[in-house]
């Protein structure tokens, strides 16, 4: 990987923004959303279940896990931009480093039939509401 | 430590537009990375939703210009619940400022990930001259 210095405050800036986002965060409060707000998300609902779609542009299959638990979803992973050697860099503006990001869903999942699709640099998790969870509707005798 | 960092969310820049379209849709900046190796000026583009049918890259008169367009139709019966982020086409324009070899241009789309590759042209090349 190719270190370059085009602004030698950024490490300076790095720290500023590490302490801030310290207490901005939900930190010792009761929330259970977000470690870090990478990457974005979308949530849709598709009749009874539920489909978050996230902007994940380059990574490898094998280096982004999910894992998924009643009603949270944790997504992590290693976003890594790649440079060949003896290159001088013009522009930098693609992120790259580790994320991890847990978020709550308003309802309970079926965590055996999620399903993940990734394609063309966009994340699709479909996430089915459990059985247990869905409202029945009672007859009257 | 670079690579330690956790990510943060990039705001997507909206494309300022020179003059307007007659359709009324969004234009976003793609981030871009840009290296130049001996042999060639490359381009790494992230256009994260984009199908590589729908990707137009074109160098006229000294400028390339990249355009991305995202497909809607995906979302149609959808019903947004909590969004973070915004979705539009891609569209960016760089003046290059060495001379490219146009019929050798190489373009790859992975993962939402356009890659450019842009020779450069024979005079373009820099060569060592001997002292005496």
């Amino acid at each position: 990987m190719i270190t370059t210095f085009a602004d030698p405050f950024d490490p300076l800036f790095n720290l500023q923004r590490a302490l801030d986002a310290h207490l901005a965060s939900e930190w010792l409060r009761d929330a259970t959303t977000s470690r870090g707000p990478f990457p974005p998300i979308n949530v849709f609902q598709q009749g009874d279940d539920i489909l978050a779609i996230i902007e994940l542009p380059g990574i490898e299959k094998d280096k982004l896990q999910i894992e998924a638990k009643e009603n949270t979803i944790r997504i992590s992973g290693t976003k890594a931009t790649n440079y060949e050697d003896g290159a001088s860099v013009h522009r930098r503006e693609r992120a790259s480093g580790q994320f991890d990001r847990t978020m709550s869903i308003p309802v309970k999942l079926d965590p055996d039939a999620i399903k993940a699709e990734y394609r063309d640099g966009v994340l699709a998790l479909f996430l089915p509401r459990a059985e247990s969870d869905k409202p029945r509707s009672i007859k009257i005798k | 430590m670079a690579s330690k960092q956790e990510l943060q969310v990039q705001q997507k820049r909206e494309l300022e537009k020179k003059g307007e379209t007659t359709v009324p849709a969004r234009a976003f900046m793609p981030a871009a990375d840009i290296y130049e190796t001996t042999e060639a000026l490359k381009v790494v583009l992230e256009m994260p939703g984009v199908d590589k049918s729908n990707v137009n890259v074109r160098v006229e008169d000294g400028v390339l210009t990249v355009e991305g367009r995202l497909d809607f139709s995906k979302y149609r019966d959808l019903q947004p619940l909590y969004t973070e982020y915004n979705i539009g086409h891609y569209s960016r324009s760089f003046r290059l400022s060495t001379k490219i070899d146009q019929s050798k241009i190489r373009a790859e789309m992975k993962d939402g990930v356009l890659s450019l590759a842009l020779p450069k042209a024979e005079e373009a090349k820099s060569r060592s001259i001997q002292v005496n």
